[in-house]
């Protein structure tokens, strides 16, 4: 068996598994058969130690003959010879894309274990494991992806897997609500993605990543844009991956997707999901060293995002809301790094951070028993944190900046009034419109529709 | 003319058409209910058949073997080309599902024998080319969802002025251009009223009110079967397309954009689910009328293929909707209803048909708005922008949706509210569509692609002079180009360079 065959089947091997996964999940729910919680939990193992094991395999036959960069082809999923149209799936294997695959599916397994024993006789067994699957399938994909579409496809699987896995426990309105919202940042998060990806093919008529960022392995490369069209699309893709990441100011999600079960918070939003934004910077950052101001602006997001992220972790009363604003206070400082110029820092330090958070998050369920614990065992109370800083601080400030963070910063109700109030507003007023024009050419005749909305108003809270 | 080898599309037309006068003297509902069925199958037989046949003769247009109805009403009167030849089948599979998935609980509200003859108009309608013919079916459309608002005593005011001006527009459009001097540019006035009507029937705003009149007060499967073949787009495909100067297409295509992001945003301040529906469908099926403002193979191309995603997709969607309507009546989107543990299946469906509409990857609404969108940047980046914007706010709507009736609290039931087999084999049927076209689109976006090539050349062929040039360097032009997109791998294949843009 020749290089070439090896590297391939170890290709199709990483993909296939979780979309092998996706596939009997799925089908078996949509045939009225679900699997039993045994056989999804032997087969989501199965799927991800394959898929980490090719993985691996691949690293390490790159690592001996010295490649850096293995494309992968799928063939064209359409193609139109007359217009030249040829639109096909192609994976990369190179040092930016492996380390987050090989992080994706040991974390991914680790939390798998960790479910179906977290999970065992929920009523939603089957369903998380679904998403799950899906999720993988996503991240997979995002990581690996060669094409501004195909790191689109993986980035809208884990943006629904996202939403649907915040909204898990769905017979509450609270989760639902805060599913919903993720989802709604994620789509805009999404739209800028698109319209950048537009934008760029426009500007250079290229959509595959060795042809916008020039044929060098990753960090190397140029892309061929002038600094203004670097400008332009890089705001758009810093939009996009703030979306993605929980950057300011949509830095509102992180925490609502804690309502989730624990093992989708760790492993989603407290380690992966989060890091999304990053590995989209990573990818595009031969975009990000044509401009200057683009790069300022990269950092200036990061520290603000860390700044602010620190201090609202310190008022935080939930474990796992402290644990999401840490998180971001991280993902803030790797973004600020890439926008520094740094290559390999931020990818070293996504990988520590995101182990890390897992591990602890996995932990969060059994906080005040590992403290009675320690407690125990030193024979006294754990030391409480005493801050430095707050003595130099005027009260008034401390004050302010208390409720500055309590109140997170306010983002998520600056956004509710300044966009999503006056959007309602302006669409509900042209519905009442409507309703009236149709009454008037209708003589004045009642819709059923204003009786479910009477009927729903008359409705005890 | 080539013909096919069976009258498939003439056994169609008159199979449903008997079928409907046949279900129309059964008293008893349940075995009107079976006859309809079993008509229906024998019509998407027929309409299969004839799309096969079609497929066989390797040809891009044929008539019906003995063509009796075309013997009757012109040589034009009954043609299978690239255009219809997938377009037949679809409008059969979505009266079948539609039928299919009516529980005996909507029985009652809902007439098969109209809707046997509704499908019959439709039939005819995808089935003609010769102008006057497809005036008079277009016109003969408007009459089932009358009738079933008739039947059910509901207000018929806004439906019968925005028809009535639908058939006179459409009338007096054909007419200005029948009467234009042959060899001459078609009468402006008759291309404008002739793009009126195809707006006013397709639900553009500002003209759009009577759909959501329609989906208010008409049975949810009359409104459905009576927008989701989006037979607006077929009549401008038909009677604008070929000889509308570019003027008329880009109003169109800007009326329509007007229209996709204006009832996006509408579908996600709904209180109420069918009016969401509706608002939805209009967003979607917007965008098949700004693929005309792009007449390229490849936007027209895009258009088509979101044509046939759009129908079966938001059909899925709506019949759904209607599945659960069956089960709790009107539902308010204001309040969480919590269906899901009682009716998994349908809220599967749900999002998986929801979520194809909007194109979502792996479904077969991917590639069409991709191809769409394609095209589109080319022309003017602004309206790739405002179909991304309107993608992004459908996206949001249907989750929204999906929440609000399946999830938010605990649904308790004293009766059993699981998905019946009638409508679990309609919902796998179009789930292995939309799953199957997703995962392998390359024949449907082969016979679209054929489709739009066809009705560019006949563009650059019936308009005059510059225009006619202009439609056919444009349609040559992006032969050899690799138009600006958000596609990745797509760059030129052929050896030789691509031309500067």
């Amino acid at each position: 068996m020749t290089y070439e065959t090896i590297v391939a089947l170890l290709g199709y091997c990483v993909i296939l598994c979780p979309a092998v996964l996706l596939a009997l999940l799925g089908l078996a729910q949509l045939a009225g058969r679900p699997l039993s919680e045994r056989s999804t939990a032997q087969a989501t193992e199965a799927a991800v130690l394959l898929g980490l094991t090719a993985a691996i395999g691949m690293l390490a036959l790159m690592l001996m003959r010295g490649t850096r960069y293995v494309p992968i082809e799928f063939g064209n999923l359409v193609f139109i010879p007359e217009q030249h149209f040829h639109f096909h799936l192609k994976l990369i294997f190179d040092r930016l894309s492996v380390p987050f695959l090989i992080l994706s599916y040991a974390l991914v397994g680790t939390v798998g274990a960790f479910a179906n024993r977290y999970l065992h006789r929920e009523q939603g067994y089957r369903r998380f494991f679904l998403f799950y699957a899906i999720f993988l399938l996503g991240m997979v994909v995002a990581s690996l992806a060669g094409t501004i579409e195909t790191l689109f496809l993986g980035w809208e699987l884990v943006g629904l897997s996202s939403a649907l896995l915040v909204a898990y426990f769905h017979e509450r309105a609270a989760p639902v609500v805060n599913g919903q919202r993720i989802w709604s940042v994620y789509r805009v998060a999404d739209a800028a993605f698109l319209i950048a990806a537009v934008a760029l093919h426009h500007a250079t008529g290229e959509g595959d990543f060795a042809g916008l960022m020039g044929t060098g392995p990753w960090p190397g490369g140029h892309a061929a844009l002038s600094s203004q069209q670097a400008l332009g699309i890089g705001l758009l893709l810093v939009a996009a991956a703030a979306g993605k990441s929980g950057l300011i100011p949509f830095s509102g999600w992180l925490p609502r997707a804690m309502e989730g079960p624990t093992p989708s918070s760790a492993v989603f939003y407290g380690a992966l999901s989060v890091h999304l934004g990053a590995l989209l910077l990573l990818r595009v950052s031969p975009i990000l060293d044509l401009s200057l101001t683009l790069s300022a602006v990269v950092v200036v997001l990061g520290l603000a995002t860390a700044l602010f992220a620190a201090l609202t972790v310190r008022v935080q009363a939930d474990v796992k809301s402290a644990l999401a604003y840490a998180s971001l206070t991280q993902v803030g400082l790797i973004t600020a790094e890439i926008g520094l110029g740094l290559r390999y820092i931020p990818l070293i330090h996504i990988i520590g951070h995101a182990c890390l958070r897992t591990l602890q998050l996995l932990r969060a369920p059994t906080l005040l028993r590992d403290y009675h614990r320690l407690e125990n065992a030193i024979g006294a109370h754990l030391p409480g944190e005493h801050d430095p800083w707050g003595r130099w601080l005027p009260p008034r400030m401390r004050e302010w900046l208390y409720r500055f963070s309590f109140e997170r910063g306010y983002f998520d109700a600056w956004l509710d009034e300044y966009v999503i109030r006056p959007f309602v507003a302006l669409f509900r007023w042209c519905d009442a419109a409507e309703r009236r024009w149709t009454t008037l050419l209708s003589g004045g005749k009642g819709r059923e529709s204003d009786q479910v909305i009477a009927a729903h108003e008359e409705e005890p809270l | 003319m080539i013909e096919l080898h069976l009258p498939w599309l003439d056994l169609s037309i008159l199979l449903a058409l008997v079928g409907a006068i046949w279900v129309g003297r059964r008293r008893n509902i349940e075995r009107a209910r079976r006859d309809a069925l079993i008509v229906s199958a024998a019509v998407l037989g027929c309409a299969i058949g004839a799309w096969q046949d079609f497929g066989t003769l390797h040809t891009f247009e044929a008539h019906d073997w003995g063509d009796v109805l075309g013997t009757v009403g012109g040589r034009d009167l009954l043609v299978i080309d690239e255009l219809s030849a997938p377009l037949v089948p679809l409008a059969a599979l979505l009266y079948l599902l539609t039928i299919l998935s009516t529980l005996l609980t909507k029985a009652q509200r809902f007439s098969f024998a109209w809707a046997l003859a509704g499908e019959a108009i439709l039939l005819a309608t995808l089935s003609c080319r010769a102008p006057w013919g497809l005036v008079a079916l277009l016109a003969a459309g408007t009459l089932p969802p009358l009738v079933d608002l008739l039947r059910r005593r509901k207000p018929v005011r806004v439906y019968l002025l925005h028809m009535g001006l639908f058939v006179l527009l459409l009338v007096a459009g054909q007419g200005m251009i029948a009467l234009s001097t042959p060899g001459s540019a078609p009468s402006l006035a008759g291309v404008s009223l002739l793009m009126a009507a195809v707006l006013l029937r397709s639900g553009v705003v500002p003209v759009h009110c009577w759909m959501t009149d329609l989906f208010e007060h008409a049975s949810f499967g009359t409104a459905l079967l009576t927008v989701t073949p989006m037979v607006g787009a077929y009549a401008a495909m038909r009677l604008v397309l070929p000889i509308a100067p570019d003027w008329v297409l880009h109003s169109i295509a800007i009326f329509s954009l007007v229209t996709a992001v204006y009832a996006a945003g509408m579908a996600l301040v709904q209180h109420e689910a069918r009016r969401f529906f509706c608002y939805l469908f209009l967003s979607n099926s917007s965008l098949v009328l700004v693929g005309l403002e792009i007449a390229t193979p490849i936007g027209l191309t895009g258009a088509l293929c979101v044509w046939q995603s759009v129908a079966m997709s938001l059909t899925g969607f709506g019949l759904t909707l209607r599945c659960v309507e069956a089960r709790t009546g009107r539902l308010s989107l204001d309040a969480f209803h919590g269906l899901y543990e009682q009716t998994p299946m349908l809220a599967a469906f749900f999002l998986l048909t929801g979520l194809a509409s909007i194109g979502f990857p792996g479904t077969i609404g991917f590639i069409g708005a991709e191809l769409l969108v394609e095209g589109g940047i080319g022309i003017n980046p602004i309206a790739g922008t405002a179909m991304v914007v309107a993608a992004a706010l459908n996206g949001l709507a249907v989750l929204h949706a999906y929440f609000r009736v399946f999830t938010g609290t605990r649904h308790v039931a004293s009766i059993d509210l699981a998905i019946c087999m009638p409508e679990r084999i309609a919902v796998l049927i179009l789930t292995v569509l939309l799953l199957g076209g997703g995962i392998y689109p390359q024949p449907g976006v082969t016979s679209r692609y054929h489709a739009a090539q066809r009705l560019v050349e006949q563009r650059a062929r019936q308009l005059p002079g510059d225009a006619g040039q202009a439609t056919a360097l444009r349609g040559a032009l992006s032969e050899h180009v690799t138009s600006s997109t958000l596609a990745p791998a797509r760059r030129p294949v052929a050896t030789s360079p691509p031309a500067p843009r």
